[in-house]
């Protein structure tokens, strides 16, 4: 009887966060971007989001496309079809890993960040006094920040999976001594642009949006205390994580068709 | 009973209003006026809802009933765009001060003329200097709120709210927790701006003898109503036993030392469960 309860009131916490999200999501679009003044803040917030967040990215790129070529020549070499190489770590990269593991790095450099630094301006009562200033805060800090993370993923996608497969080509080519001109020309056969690499956008377009969303809104709802913010922070990666995984499957189910 | 002042035009009319928080009864049928060009003190103990009535002038909260009125637009009633447009012309001096930490003392004071204005860089800079000279720190520009003392980052919030020549500014507990320099500063500065700019100044507080000193009128609220209102020297002579108590500080009186508890006697013998 009690396990039953707990559920039913975890069910009605769900469902009321998840609607005081929406309703938060909504009224933030709803705040017209004034282009003059929004501009800089968006670029301003882009370079905190994004650029920064590229050397993680990039050191993960890299690492991920040397063992994708590692484990993919192993196994490829047995059917005496090593250069296939390219094709296997560009499939794999542009489909699957680099929309998520960068989603995932993202949610943990950049959405962390962005709860801690909107929780604490909460904490210390500079949303409020904006407000009294007559700054609107949803404008002024959640929306540029809200964008700039939307705008930033699928960049950061695009620079991952072209970083990763230099990191396969690397280990195949330079290393494990695939044909150079095998390994480019079958994977130029076999990676359609169209299918292939917008899918992995739409993907990452989709993640973006979601951790954006997580993280503004995990840091405008954090309760005002040093506990609250560092919760806030967490629960942002938790769900941000969990988002992306979950929606990687439903995605790719309904993507798999145009294979 | 030292009413006279409350004759003259009021800027913000409070009336009947209530303000209840869940099922708890915050303010319970308030009404008081701020006369305007003056400053008013509001006092009570910690916990009345101070804060809470100066958020709710400012529009952060609405009454559950009755009225608030600043310079005839009723705040709860006014649409977002035209709440942010009447706040321009408030200023509220938080406790904590909530300085913006990523900005540095310029930066802050600089943020409320370059929202709301379209003032070219140099008479931007003109005015901060202006503000920042008021309060005293035109030689702290460059430090970041992190480095400045508490009595130092309130002069700043100061001069910030102050950057946009508000009607209304409205000060939390502006002598908490400052040393006795920094106090003397504010008080002679929250007195001397209010004269100055022609402000209408409210200083919300439970310090006696500064608020007494610089206010010209003081409301004394207490579970959610008005208890004493009076210039400060007519409070100091009010028999009402609540707001003897608290004007002269003394420990024990209608308010209780003791928190409601079980009989100490019978609470030492007691075991300890
Ligand atoms: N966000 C809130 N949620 C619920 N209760 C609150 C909140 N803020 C303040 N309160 C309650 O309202 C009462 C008045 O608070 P406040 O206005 O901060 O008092 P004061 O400033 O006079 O010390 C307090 O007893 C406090 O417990
Ligand atoms: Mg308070």
């Amino acid at each position: 009887m009690k396990n039953v309860r707990s559920i039913g009131r975890l069910g009605v916490d769900v469902f009321s966060e998840v609607g005081a999200a929406s309703q938060f999501l909504f009224r933030t679009l709803c705040r017209m971007p004034r282009f003059k003044k929004s501009f800089p803040l968006l670029v301003y917030e882009i370079f905190s989001v994004g650029v920064l967040s590229l050397p993680i990215i990039m050191v993960s790129g890299i690492f991920i496309g040397m063992v994708v070529g590692l484990q993919g020549y192993n196994i490829l070499v047995k059917f005496s079809a090593s250069e296939e190489l390219g094709q296997l770590v560009a499939l794999s990269v542009v489909r699957e890993l680099g929309p998520v593991v960068t989603a995932l790095l993202f949610a943990g450099r950049a959405g962390s960040a962005l709860t801690a630094e909107i929780g604490l301006m909460k904490t210390t009562e500079q949303l409020s006094s904006m407000e009294m200033m007559g700054v609107d805060p949803l404008w002024r800090i959640i929306s540029p920040r809200f964008w700039a993370s939307f705008i930033s993923m699928p960049i950061l996608t695009l620079i991952f999976c072209a970083v990763a497969i230099v990191g396969g080509y690397l280990v195949g080519v330079a290393w494990l001594g695939v044909d150079s001109g095998a390994f480019w020309s079958n994977m130029n056969a076999s990676v359609d642009f169209h299918v292939d690499v917008m899918n992995g956008l739409t993907k990452s377009v989709v993640f973006g949006m979601i951790i954006a969303w997580i993280a503004v809104y995990q840091g405008h709802a954090t309760v005002p205390t040093a506990e609250g913010v560092g919760r806030a922070t967490t629960r942002t990666v938790v769900y941000s994580s969990l988002a992306v995984l979950g929606l990687d499957f439903v995605l790719t189910v309904v993507m798999m068709g145009g294979w | 009973m030292g009413t006279s002042l409350i004759k003259t035009d009021a800027l913000v009319k409070i009336r009947n209003m209530s303000f209840c928080r869940g099922k708890r009864v915050i303010f319970d049928d308030v009404s008081l006026d701020i006369p305007r060009g003056k400053v008013v003190g509001i006092m009570g103990p910690s916990g009345t809802g101070k804060t809470t009535l100066l958020r709710l002038i400012g529009g952060q909260l609405k009454p559950t009933s009755g009225t608030i009125e600043m310079d005839g637009n009723v705040i709860h009633r006014l649409s977002r765009r035209d709440l942010y447009k009447v706040r321009k012309n408030m200023g509220l001096l938080f406790q904590t001060s909530a300085l913006f930490t990523n900005l540095t003392v310029y930066e802050n004071v600089a943020f409320p003329l370059r929202e709301h204005t379209q003032l070219s860089e140099s008479m931007i800079r003109d005015l901060v200097l202006m503000k920042l000279q008021a309060v005293g720190l035109r030689g702290a520009r460059d430090l970041m709120p992190s480095h400045l003392s508490g009595g130092m980052s309130r002069r700043v919030a100061l001069a910030r709210a102050i950057a946009l020549d508000p009607t209304l500014i409205m000060y939390d507990e502006p002598f908490t927790g400052q040393d006795p320099i920094s106090m003397g500063i504010l008080v002679k500065l929250i007195r001397h701006l209010n004269d100055a700019l022609g402000m209408t100044s409210i200083v919300v507080s439970h310090d006696v003898p500064e608020t007494a000193s610089i206010a010209d009128y003081i409301y004394v609220i207490s579970g959610g109503k008005v208890v004493g209102q009076g210039t400060p020297e007519y409070l100091q002579q009010d028999e009402n036993p609540y707001v003897k108590q608290f004007i002269h500080g003394l420990p024990d009186g209608v308010v209780p030392f003791h928190y409601p508890a079980v009989d100490f006697g019978q609470d030492m013998l007691g075991e300890a469960s």
